[in-house]
């Protein structure tokens, strides 16, 4: 060996691959201004559309005039549901096995609903016809509460299935009803609660909110008469899918649809669904002939397309007067809004919401979901979690504090007392899942030493002491959150979207100099597939990750994959890069046996090729392999060295994590101050660790706007308050919290590479730390339980009802 | 979010301006920083059919000194009064209170004219040129006139501003070089609006409140002078049963709007907060 020769740790480092913390390769257009987004493609001679949109949440349509718009210049179609009619598209399917109406037909059912779709030469146009659109409303009594939604007199909002006593999920029980969902054994959780020491009951609500990436929804539609093809750019988390969504409803032969995804600017499950401006668009460039644009604004995005949670979750827990639980029991009522148009697996009406016995052993759970119709925009997304986790998460985490506090226990020790331990796994939870791995006491106990949390409390008593002393306006609040989540979505025996099963794919073809392309089913909205994928190739095939392009996003190319969300693509997406890989490396051996003169077996993997057992000194790279396998390939083996992969995941993923808030509160003003918060999470193989910490990060500072403030709220008479950023609080920097990361790694045992995904697990742990603070903080004054946000407002209204604000304060 | 047709006019003197807006009539608008009229033409909720952008006009931007007094353009952006030494030092409160008008971005484009002409109940200024005893000189066909901020505001977006009128610069008289001042502005997020905010400026004398003003923001349809509450407190050494009558007082007059930031209730209780921790802030400031 000479000086030349790079050693082993320069070899390993050279490839950039799992464990390596690269910088993120699509930053380098990002962060130049050179992305390509769908607002950035201009198509020759291209149109633009536009809604008109409903001023009433519930109102019938006595008429639409559309005359004066068709008269200005520039204005060129006007769609209703009329003409939507006439190709059989005024009503399209939802995910969940609803209808929704693409335009109002008869009627509107929340505001801002879709009306009329205008379209014009540029946008301006467009907006000055939907101005000259003239719309004849006879409005209605709106329903806003979903607690009112099933009462005998309630208005019934979807005429449309009045009389359909089964829907996609069993029988309803009310034209206002979707469907109840139950799981669990109701007599084995009556009777822990007839046996159990201490029970608690609590309605704990979720409030509704939107995922509000910065790029909205938006597509750009071009359909190409004379060979029957129709192109759309759209903002699609999932653009398989949406193709053959298309195909089924247009009925269009789904090899004529082209679907790309280009670069977005953030899904956070907004991106999922599908919705009347891709429709309207489709429809357009069909009936014009031209290509149509269609662009959300802010407003729109916020009240329109796609909500997340609204669940309101009575929760109760039963225990014995040691602490330990014993039984756990949750009734949800869902605020679906006007439709049905929730995006989980079909099979799923309330998501993976039956995970909510969360990281506890709780020997019997009984759990009721039912989905209700109310004058409000549909949707029901996972707003950056896998399918309803987060609402899960929120209810046992808020739970179990509520717990210790009636127990008079601290939260933290009634939740070791509690875990699931390391040798319960696989673990059978009492609602029907197999948790696959997790090691909760020590990340818990890691958490706790690191933030000093029995320090945490003792400052606490003393100023607890100091407030009814009246040293001190302040109180101070820990919040803990120790979550459970489950990603991956999902094995075809459980998961289908539409009957799709819930697989995902990668293709590589290595290239005979030694680089390659992986094309994959996912699709990144900013996640940064394009560094990571590649990392897994570089460990797996030993090719340097630069040496690796990653494609995604264009369905004529990449192989069907169920696209990005629900923390899925590391757990299915990684997995089938991995397979692939192995695939690749499979002929690789083949080949270097053959040039080295050896039996398969008398080879060894070393970092980036083959080396002869025993004989360090005869080595093939794969580099070399590269080229050969394409240019003299061994007799009776094929050219070429590509490879593809279908992964069908055994399971799905658990990543954990345990979480630390310590907030302040002042009660004279309701301000609060978050003065620290500690994450640490465990989501197994760990493939780049600053790109996992950017992840908390962004997921992290999401919690903090749900759980602090950001709400789509509507007054009594539905109409939509907080549908702009004025109002729709998206914390700036200045407002986010510091935030300190942590990890424990325990890999999942049936993954490839043995991960689980991380995307999502801030916002799921983050939420209840936050709430948990705040709560913890009011707690000792007598407060069980205070609804989110905590704005500085409502922390006030919680002081002043414990009687801490005196109405003559400033009288002398 | 996108506007109706109009004409845009960029004028290059306060002369030409004047004359296009006499010209055009009621269906024209002056355009400053945009901040507000932009947003609101996209929504469709302002349909001028004619914008007269006064960025043209040099003669409207920049600081000087005028005998005790300190004379502002109109046209002079947030961004130049925290660039200005000589806002600093004779203004700091200006300085302190440009600070906390939104983000850089917007106070790169945004002017104290247009920040104090519109009338919004939510703009952090016109509390503070109330306080500070400044004259708005408003300049149209007639003439110049010279009208003191405490009577410019006459509801939610009405003023003293006649049709036609521009309002081209603001005169402010310099505050005692010993004076004490505060601006303390509650807010839900940088860029929001004040949920309740309040100005002071005081001099001390002997430990005991020599002159002291009062400004509130967002806590009725304008921003209001609060003189009752600068009375309750001038003559004491802001003792706490000093600052609960003031702050009393200030609650008083205060009629705020029920929104997300708050109920009127809450608001109220947040704006005598404010008013005491300007005073205390402000005495703590005074020489």
């Amino acid at each position: 060996m000479n000086d030349m020769t790079p050693t082993r740790e320069e070899r390993e480092a050279r490839l950039e691959g799992m464990g390596c913390k690269r910088k993120r390769v699509e930053d380098v257009r990002f962060t130049q201004g050179k992305g390509n987004y769908v607002d950035d493609v201009k198509l020759p001679g291209m149109l633009h559309g536009d809604f008109v949109r409903s001023p009433h949440a519930h109102a019938r349509i006595k008429s639409i005039n559309t005359e004066k718009a068709l008269k200005i210049p520039g204005v060129l179609a006007v769609l209703t549901a009329e003409t939507l009619k006439t190709v059989n598209l005024a009503w399209m399917p939802t995910l969940a096995g609803d209808v929704q109406m693409v335009l109002a037909d008869g009627k509107v059912l929340f505001q801002n609903q879709e009306v009329a779709f205008v379209v014009a030469t540029d946008r301006y146009t467009a907006d000055d016809g939907i101005n000259a659109v003239e719309v004849e409303y006879e409005p209605l009594p709106p329903l806003v509460d979903p607690f009112k939604s099933m009462n005998s007199d309630a208005q019934i909002l979807r005429e449309d299935i009045k009389d359909k006593k089964d829907g996609a999920h069993g029988p309803r029980k009310h034209p206002n009803h979707i469907f109840e969902w139950t799981v669990g054994d109701k007599d084995l959780t009556d009777a822990a609660f007839k046996k159990a020491d201490v029970t608690i009951k609590e309605l704990i609500s979720y409030h509704r909110v939107h995922p509000s990436p910065l790029e909205t929804c938006q597509c750009v539609c071009s359909f190409d008469k004379v060979k029957g093809e129709l192109t759309i750019y759209g903002t699609f988390q999932a653009p398989h899918v949406i193709r053959t969504v298309v195909a089924l409803i247009a009925k269009l032969p789904e090899q004529k649809i082209h679907v790309i995804s280009p670069d977005i600017g953030g899904g956070f499950g907004n991106k999922v669904g599908a919705y009347p401006g891709y429709i309207c668009a489709a429809v357009a460039t069909i009936v014009t002939g031209k290509s149509v644009k269609w662009v959300e604004d802010r407003m729109e995005n916020l009240t329109t397309t796609s909500f997340a949670r609204d669940y309101h979750m009575t929760t109760e827990i039963a225990a014995t007067k040691e602490g330990k639980v014993t039984g756990l029991r949750v009734h949800v009522l869902a605020d679906h809004g006007a439709f049905d148009a929730c995006a989980d697996p079909s099979k799923w009406p309330a998501g993976f919401f039956n995970i909510v016995t969360g990281s506890y052993d709780f020997p019997a759970a009984h759990l009721t979901v039912d989905g209700v119709y109310t004058n409000k925009a549909p949707g029901g997304v996972a707003y950056r979690c896998s399918f309803r986790v987060t609402e899960a998460a929120y209810c046992i985490e808020r739970g179990m504090d509520i717990l210790a506090q009636k127990l008079g226990m601290d939260p933290a020790e009634l939740r070791l007392k509690n875990f699931i331990k390391p040798e319960q796994f696989p673990y059978h939870s009492a609602l029907g899942w197999e948790y696959d791995s997790g090691d909760y006491a020590t990340a818990m106990k890691k958490a706790m030493e690191t933030t000093q949390y029995a320090a945490l409390r003792r400052e606490q008593a003393a100023k607890r002491e100091a407030f009814k002393r009246g040293e001190t306006r302040e109180i101070m609040g820990i919040g803990v959150s120790f979550f459970t989540e489950i990603v991956g979505a999902g094995p075809s025996k459980n998961c289908d979207i539409l009957g799709i099963a819930m697989f995902d794919s990668c293709e590589i073809r290595m290239h005979p100099t030694g680089t390659g392309i992986a094309r994959m089913g996912s699709k990144s909205q900013g996640q940064g597939h394009e560094t990571t994928w590649a990392q897994i190739i570089a460990t797996e095939i030993g090719i340097p990750a630069d040496n690796i392009m990653v494609e995604e996003g264009n369905t004529d190319t990449a192989p069907y994959g169920l696209g990005t969300y629900g923390s899925r693509s590391t757990p299915v997406a990684g997995a089938a890069i991995a397979m692939a890989a192995r695939k690749i490396k499979a002929k690789a051996q083949m080949i270097a046996a053959y040039k080295l003169e050896v039996h398969e077996d008398d080879l060894e993997w070393d970092i980036d090729g083959f080396r002869v057992k025993g004989l360090p000194e005869k080595f093939l790279g794969m580099k070399d392999i590269c080229w050969i396998a394409y240019n003299s390939p061994p007799p009776g083996l094929e050219p070429g060295l590509e490879a593809v992969s279908y992964y069908d995941p055994p399971n799905m993923t658990y990543p954990f994590g345990a979480y630390i808030c310590v907030m302040d509160i002042e009660v004279d003003t309701g301000v609060y101050k978050v003065r620290r918060f500690y994450a640490l999470d465990d989501c197994g193989t760990r493939i780049n660790p600053m790109i996992i910490e950017g992840q908390v990060h962004g997921g992290l500072t999401e919690a903090f706007a749900i759980a602090m403030g950001q709400e789509i709220h509507y007054d009594n008479e539905g109409n939509v308050l907080g549908g702009s950023f004025m109002d729709f609080f998206l914390p700036t920097a200045v407002e986010t919290p510091h935030w300190e990361t942590d990890f424990t790694v325990t890999p999942s045992p049936h993954h490839p590479i043995g991960a689980k995904g991380v995307g999502e697990s801030p916002n799921v742990g983050g939420v209840p730390a936050f709430s948990n603070a705040v709560n913890d903080a009011f707690s000792f004054l007598g407060a069980t339980h205070i609804q989110m946000p905590h704005d500085f407002w409502r922390n006030w209204k919680a002081a002043k009802q414990l009687g801490l604000i005196k109405d003559a304060a400033f009288a002398a | 979010m996108i506007p109706g047709q109009f004409q845009y006019y960029r004028p290059a003197t306060t002369a030409e301006a004047i004359g296009l807006m006499a010209k055009l009539g009621d269906d024209a608008r002056p355009l400053a920083g945009g901040h507000s009229l932009i947003p609101m033409m996209k929504l469709r909720l302002a349909t001028p059919e004619h914008l007269v952008d006064l960025h043209g006009i040099a003669s409207l931007k920049g600081i000087r000194r005028e005998g005790d007094r300190i004379v502002i353009g109109a046209m002079t952006t947030q961004h130049d009064l925290l660039a200005s030494d000589e806002i600093a030092k004779m203004l700091p409160i200006l300085h302190e209170t440009s600070l906390l008008i939104a983000d850089p971005q917007v106070r790169y484009m945004g002017t104290i004219g247009g920040n104090v002409a519109n009338g919004d109940p939510g703009n952090d200024m016109p509390a503070l040129m109330m306080t500070l005893g400044a004259t708005y000189h408003l300049e149209g066909q007639g003439g110049v006139r010279q009208v003191p901020a405490a009577e410019f505001y006459q509801g939610a977006y009405f003023t003293a501003l006649e049709p036609g009128e521009i309002l081209t610069a603001i005169a402010v008289p310099t505050p005692a070089a010993n004076h004490g001042y505060a601006y303390e502005k509650l807010k839900r997020k940088i860029g929001d609006y004040a949920t309740a905010a309040a100005a002071v400026v005081l001099t001390m004398s002997g430990g005991k409140v020599a002159t002291c003003s009062i400004g509130l923001t967002n806590l009725s349809e304008t921003a209001l002078l609060a003189d009752e509450a600068a009375k309750a407190v001038i003559g004491t050494s802001l003792d706490d049963a000093s600052l609960k009558r003031a702050a009393a007082a200030a609650e008083a007059i205060m009629s705020p709007a029920g929104d997300g930031r708050g109920s009127p209730e809450y608001r109220k209780y947040v704006g005598g907060i404010m008013v005491i921790r300007a005073l205390q802030h402000a005495a703590a400031r005074a020489k």
